[in-house]
């Protein structure tokens, strides 16, 4: 009698400008596509849910003649399904209307079929059956900053959602608003940007209004988040009430980019970008830099990496899988896909020529 | 009266059912947007294909009534008569 192994393999999703593209590998190195997806819509978020045993891929697909709407796949893309009445709408008393997914965000392990999205207009929502319905958080809505908030080149969006694995907290970052926190999962909400510069308004301290393009949780130290900033590369230690600099090493301040580690204390990286002034890696070299001390030090990691590259890496066209070791990807404006299998020391090209990357997502699926 | 009929581009035509022409049945006038309401009440996602979920036309899709665009006319409360054609045609967008 001969057992079945259990096998481990890789999923990467790559939503560009032009539509989805789909590859699994075994290990990281070889990888067999599918796609376009949804040709012709622009796929800015994604999400691979890999609870209840299946692996469900929801794509944010925005068409600029048919609108946004949301769709998923639990065969990896061989059928897609969309609700009759779609998956996401605001209710008829906003008088709003939904333009853009920029973040879908499957919740902890612990709840299982709770998805998190976030849209333009800024907005948050909650799907409790797996991503097939989203009900719009009213308690973000309703705050009354939102008619303060504004909206970065890209649009007015809510584009990082995170949530603590076991408790009531939740923190959301916006451009442009900032970071808001939640101790009650979701119900209210108060901006926490005390730190966060906004050196592009009359105050440059403010309760909010900060351009803040992406937050990630220290997945080993509670209370810990990082940030990058539009110009700024932060740290939390205390739950978002204070934030300090950790840009220092750094051959720039401003990127789109913040990833951390799936289980290791203080491990997080960025893809700095030169400046808002001048959105290029640093000299036109692309390099990602990780830090393992929670940003007192930064290391360069461009091993693998093409020299001369002047498309940036927008802020969700990067993620790590939850492997081990853990798989950093991410993707260019250029449509090249980069993936690393042992946390960014070594970088391979995955994929080159595709439209601009958007949205690049990774996860590892078991299968016989 | 004679029906009022809209005609789908190709790229929607699966949403309708494959069918490339819907009508709808007309005592007098009616306007685009109760048309729209009408030809779309079995299919749902062609609806939100046209309009968002404030019932706005989507900023690329237009709709001709007799050679008129709508939003040249009175928008969705353009009014259409019985035996006219509608066009739904998409805008000439992107990069």
């Amino acid at each position: 009698m001969v057992a079945m192994a259990t096998a481990e393999s890789f999923v990467l999703a790559i939503g560009t400008k032009k539509g989805l593209w789909l590859a699994t590998s075994p290990d990281r190195r070889q990888w067999s596509f599918t796609g376009p997806h949804f040709l012709m819509s622009e796929i800015p978020s994604i999400g691979i849910d890999t609870r209840d045993g299946r692996t469900r891929i929801m794509a944010g697909v925005r068409s600029e003649h048919w609108g946004p709407t949301v769709a998923h796949t639990d065969d990896l893309g061989a059928t897609w399904s969309e609700p009759e009445q779609g998956a996401i709408r605001f209710p008829e008393d906003t008088g709003a209307a939904v333009e853009r997914l920029w973040q879908i965000h499957p919740d902890a392990e612990s709840r299982p079929g709770v998805v998190w999205a976030g849209a333009q207009p800024i907005s948050v929502w909650k799907s409790t059956d797996g991503g097939e319905h989203f009900e719009l958080n009213r308690g973000l809505w309703d705050h009354p900053h939102r008619s303060e908030w504004g909206a970065g080149y890209g649009g007015a969006a809510a584009h990082s959602i995170v949530v603590h694995p076991a408790g009531e907290t939740v923190h959301v970052a916006m451009s442009t608003g900032g970071v808001y926190r939640s101790l009650d999962g979701g119900t209210s909400w108060e901006p926490r940007n005390r730190g966060i510069s906004a050196y592009f308004m009359p105050d440059p301290n403010p309760e909010f209004g900060q351009c803040v393009h992406k937050i990630a949780a220290d997945a080993a130290v509670e209370g810990r988040l990082y940030a990058q900033n539009h110009h700024g590369v932060y740290r939390t230690d205390d739950n978002a009430d204070t934030w300090n600099s950790i840009a220092e090493g750094l051959p720039a301040d401003f990127g789109f980019v913040m990833l951390t580690h799936p289980r290791r204390e203080g491990r997080a990286w960025v893809i700095p970008l030169k400046a808002d002034g001048e959105r290029i890696p640093p000299d036109g070299e692309l390099a990602v830099h990780r830090t393992d001390d929670a940003g007192s030090t930064w290391k360069r990691l461009d091993s693998g990496l093409p020299a001369g590259e002047y498309n940036s890496v927008l802020r969700d066209a990067a993620s790590v899988d939850t492997a081990e070791p853990a798989g950093v990807y991410f993707g260019t404006r250029g449509g090249t896909v980069y993936a690393s299998a042992d946390e960014g020391e070594t970088f391979q090209e995955v994929v080159s020529h595709l439209p601009d990357v958007l949205c690049v997502r990774a996860a590892v699926v078991t299968g016989a | 009266m004679p029906d009022i009929t809209v005609v789908l581009p190709s790229v929607l035509q699966p949403l309708a059912g494959g069918q490339s022409v819907l009508t709808a049945p007309a005592d007098g006038p009616v306007t685009v947007g109760k048309l729209l309401d009408s030809v779309t009440s079995d299919f749902a996602v062609l609806a939100r294909r046209l309009r968002d979920e404030t019932g706005a036309l989507r900023r690329f899709v237009n709709v001709y009534v007799d050679g008129d665009e709508v939003r040249r006319l009175q928008g969705l409360d353009t009014e259409v008569a019985p035996g006219q054609e509608v066009l739904v045609i998409q805008s000439v967008a992107g990069g």
